[in-house]
């Protein structure tokens, strides 16, 4: 059977809470990091309140997001999140993804994670569709989503406010068939 | 000088009007009996609520309201007698992006076409934007929700997403899309004196 949790670039594996809050709460006092990842105004948490919040996510049984960690493969380094907030009765998951380290953005390494969660999606999940919002202003990410295999749906207008100027929120889905279509070879 | 004796919250036929913990839950129960009314009005799968469920609930959203400050719940009454036809709230407000969720729906049957979801409509958006100050509101629709969809279309919501088949509802798969109103747009609206 495939090895779900490895990719070209990436592995997903599941970290000690303290370790991830840690990597959390200095990640979170990065600008840009904070400004492609959250509508809400950048604040910064203790570790503590961030170990408490991981800790109590971990325990739900069974999973209400299915979360994961993100190492790269070089050096087995911990660079990034990535998680799926499944809506089950419809068969539709958000999808949202954060690369803290910032020499690994812009590098292949979100989308190598992004198709490994999308691999997942569908064939651990079974869900029918994934969907994410992501802002105008990011043209990084937006061009790693449409290699995952990501179709534009439309864009919130104005719906981001940042140094004083509206931005769009786009967002974007990709179908069961579709992500089939593009992995025929290797499912 | 600032107009305070526009009343806000009435309407031609309707008002606004707070929670009644005692009479409601009965009332609210019975709508959450009606599966069609649930499936037009919440996307998570419909189920029936007793009047002791649909209290608890209410006892929630009144807490929520009063401790994360972006929930703003209405009653919608019959003004001849004050009895209760529907709910109207603005929900998920984002105040650094000055942006909520809109959502609202007659509960009583008899109570539908008759125009009062579009005087709420009306009501909710002129709280929305004079009171609460909002630069823009959504509204997330099924596919199949059509006289939602035209009510908020007369209003000048656009269809800004479309989520392809993220509704699956009588083995059939559905889009949900997403309605926007900007503040500039809506005052237009009023400018030319309001929805038709």
């Amino acid at each position: 059977m495939t090895d779900l949790f490895r990719g070209e670039l990436v592995r997903l594996t599941a970290e000690e809470p303290q370790d991830l809050a840690a990597a959390f709460a200095r990640w979170n006092r990065d600008t840009e990091y904070a400004r492609l990842l959250d509508f809400d105004p950048m604040h910064l948490w203790s570790e503590k309140k961030m170990k408490e919040y991981i800790e109590k996510d971990m325990d739900a049984e069974p999973p209400k997001e299915y979360f994961f960690q993100v190492r790269e493969l070089a050096e087995d380094k911990l660079i990034g999140f990535v998680g799926l907030f499944p809506i089950w009765a419809h068969g539709n998951s958000w999808v949202g993804i954060g690369m803290g380290e910032r020499e690994y953005r812009g590098k292949g390494y979100g989308t190598d994670a992004m198709r490994l969660v999308l691999r997942f999606a569908f064939m651990e999940l079974n869900l029918h569709r994934v969907t994410l919002d992501v802002f105008e202003y990011n043209p990084r990410a937006i061009r790693s989503y449409e290699k995952a295999g990501f179709t534009h749906e439309g864009r919130q207008r104005g719906l981001l406010v940042r140094n004083g100027k509206r931005w769009d929120v786009l967002e974007m889905g990709i179908l069961r068939e579709e992500w089939l279509r593009m992995n025929s070879s290797t499912t | 000088m600032l107009a305070m004796q526009t009343q806000l919250l009435e309407a031609q036929d309707i008002r606004f009007g707070p929670i009644d913990h005692e009479a409601h839950p009965a009332i609210e129960s019975k709508w959450t009996h009606d599966a069609d009314f649930m499936r037009l009005m919440d996307f998570y799968p419909a189920r029936p609520l007793s009047p002791a469920m649909v209290k608890k609930k209410y006892e929630s959203i009144e807490k929520k309201m009063d401790e994360e400050k972006n929930l703003f719940y209405f009653t919608i009454r019959a003004r001849e007698d004050d009895r209760l036809i529907g709910k109207a709230m603005i929900e998920w407000i984002n105040w650094a992006n000055s942006h909520g969720w809109i959502w609202l729906g007659i509960g009583e049957a008899d109570s539908r076409r008759k125009g009062y979801g579009s005087q709420a409509l009306d009501m909710l958006l002129r709280y929305a934007f004079e009171e609460l100050s909002l630069y823009r509101v959504a509204a997330a629709l099924a596919e199949y929700n059509e006289p939602a969809i035209g009510l908020f279309r007369k209003f000048g919501f656009v269809e800004e997403t479309r989520r392809r088949e993220a509704l699956h509802r009588d083995n059939r798969r559905w889009d949900l899309s997403c309605y926007g109103l900007l503040r500039p747009e809506w005052e237009a609206l009023m400018a030319k004196g309001g929805a038709r």
